[in-house]
């Protein structure tokens, strides 16, 4: 595996020169390898939305250098555009940017303005529409007439259609139901998997970020705290709690259990692997018993 | 980009300038419009510029945000001053075809730029220096004689006070669009007027669902809370006039004299 995201000694400072002025990131440095489902955690202003921004050349850092696929993204001989083209981002709430009078011209924006054919583009859009499980006939439709969960769909395949080698999506289940989270999450896997893309998405929840990552990148006050496996990050339970972010609700069931002198062993995160453990814990006391 | 446009914004502190009386500031705006308005010359000018100069070095606004704020405007001031130069008969100076430069049309030029380079410098003080809150109260209290003729001043205000409050979001709001929509490979930057006209449109059309639907929510909001206009309403926040607002005006009226004379007399 290689390396396809790199940040060096990356800050920003919003607002430079006014009384507003704010560091938003500071002195980053992350490695992602390539084919990485990676979730970013961290409190509200810690620095998630400010630091996906600077992954596409959104926003240029104050200082610092971004590599994508090896190449400096402020480079001079790079162009910006192709960089946005390799790296595709979702906004939070990005049913607000819906503009066209059909869901299957939204969609197509992004890879018209990458100009390709007309054939190509339509291919694109059916693909990514059926990944995001639109129905072809909806492709027709006003996107202002689809419910709340289906414009996020919109959204989401018109970036999804620019086949981005990396994905970054801002908290892409917010304000939605329990069955559209699980439906769209699952869906973001399935282009991962399809298209052998990374995939960065900010979250807050930790059940979700427990189940569908990688890795996990956990921020803090704009900086880093930690970049890893989920056992290892949720294995350091007090200190995530001490910063104001939870753990996984079995997680700190697990750890109540193991603090009542239940020998279960590892970190536990999620709920399949906790039921399993349960079982062999009952299973061996049973026989010993 | 757009984050960086300050007219409008307001700025809070404790500077003398922050603590007049809004009525008083908006008043002592006027005085200063008509400060620049009366001069016919450069040197005319001059005490405008210095009211300006004064005003900053009072509200203790960093000198490079006014610098800031006029950015914005240059393609104005070159628009008119382009249209100015050539279309202005007089002495000729230059003449080439059927173009030609006169002297007057250089003088008015150049008198024109630094009116309106110093009258922007100066208004945007009032809003730097002023809540939109205490701002939009003080024109409600200016306006309050008109209620006499059934004009209605409140709910004047109270549009004016919900359309500043709504400027910041709103321009967030285009930013975050504009952002998205560059993520998607929006070209905004390059290509003639027309192109950079039909880029616009991926940004209005959701700018403007966005700006209804929260106009709907506004007035619903509203609704609930048995909103019903200005009769019988209370403030948080009175308006009182000082003496220090009184000099403020003597001070400003000053200047307009110093202004119209220093036109007359040199």
């Amino acid at each position: 595996m290689s390396t396809v995201i790199k940040t060096e000694n990356l800050t920003y400072t919003y607002g430079l020169g006014t009384p507003f002025e704010k560091t938003a990131v500071k002195d980053v440095n992350i490695e992602i390898e390539e084919g990485e489902l990676c979730g970013i955690i961290g409190h509200t202003g810690s620095g998630k939305s400010t630091l996906i921004q600077h992954l596409n050349g959104l926003i240029k850092p104050t200082s610092g250098h971004i590599y994508i696929d090896g190449l400096d993204i402020w480079d001079k001989a790079v162009k910006i555009r192709d960089i946005r083209f390799k790296v595709g981002l979702v906004f939070q709430y990005p049913e607000y940017q819906i503009f066209e009078d059909t869901v299957f011209k939204d969609i197509a924006f992004g890879p018209k303005n990458m100009g390709f054919s007309e054939d190509e583009v339509k291919r694109r859009v059916e693909e990514s529409a059926e990944i995001v499980g639109l129905k072809p006939e909806t492709l027709l439709r006003s996107p202002f007439e689809l419910s709340g969960g289906q414009k996020r769909r919109v959204a989401i395949a018109g970036v999804m259609a620019m086949e981005p080698k990396i994905l970054i999506l801002d908290e892409p289940v917010a304000g939605l139901d329990p069955k559209g989270r699980e439906k769209i999450l699952a869906q973001i896997k399935r282009y991962r998997d399809q298209k052998n893309a990374t995939v960065l998405l900010i979250s807050h929840s930790m059940e979700d970020v427990a189940r569908f990552t990688t890795k996990i990148l956990v921020m803090e006050g704009g900086g880093v705290f930690c970049y890893d496996t989920p056992p290892k990050v949720f294995g350091r339970a007090s200190e995530l709690t001490a910063m104001g972010l939870a753990v996984p609700q079995i997680t700190r069931v697990m750890n109540r259990l193991k603090a009542a002198g239940i020998e279960l062993d590892g970190d536990i995160y999620t709920v399949e692997y906790a039921a399993k453990k349960i079982n062999e814990y009952l299973l061996k006391h049973k026989s010993e018993s | 980009m757009l984050k960086d446009i300050t007219i409008g914004q307001f700025f809070p502190g404790e500077s003398i300038l922050h603590r007049l009386d809004a009525r008083f500031k908006i008043i002592i705006t006027a005085i200063f419009i008509a400060m620049l308005f009366s001069a016919d010359s450069v040197i005319g000018l001059v005490p405008g510029i210095l009211f300006t100069a004064l005003c900053y070095a009072l509200s203790k606004i960093p000198f490079r945000l006014m610098l800031k704020s006029l950015k914005p405007i240059i393609p104005i001031i070159l628009f008119t001053s382009v249209l100015n130069i050539f279309f202005l008969d007089g002495v000729v100076l230059f003449r080439l075809g059927f173009i030609k430069i006169t002297y007057d049309g250089i003088e008015f030029t150049i008198i024109m730029m630094i009116r309106i380079a110093t009258l922007i410098a100066g208004t945007s003080l009032l809003t730097y220096t002023t809540s939109p809150i205490s701002l939009t109260d003080a024109v409600e209290s200016l306006l309050s004689p008109f209620k006499k003729l059934k004009f209605p001043v409140h709910e004047l205000s109270m549009m004016m006070s919900i359309a500043l409050r709504f400027i910041p979001t709103l321009i967030e709001e285009t930013d975050k669009i504009m952002s998205a929509q560059k993520a998607r490979g929006a070209d905004m930057e390059s290509g003639g007027l027309l192109h950079r006209a039909k880029a616009l449109v991926p940004i209005l059309i959701p700018l403007f669902v966005s700006a209804f639907s929260r106009a709907m929510e506004l007035a619903l909001a509203m609704e609930c809370r048995c909103y019903q206009g200005g009769e019988g309403r209370t403030r948080l926040k009175e308006l009182h006039s000082r003496g220090s607002d009184y000099l403020a005006i003597c001070v400003s009226l000053l200047f307009l004299n110093a202004a119209i004379l220093t036109d007359l007399l040199l």
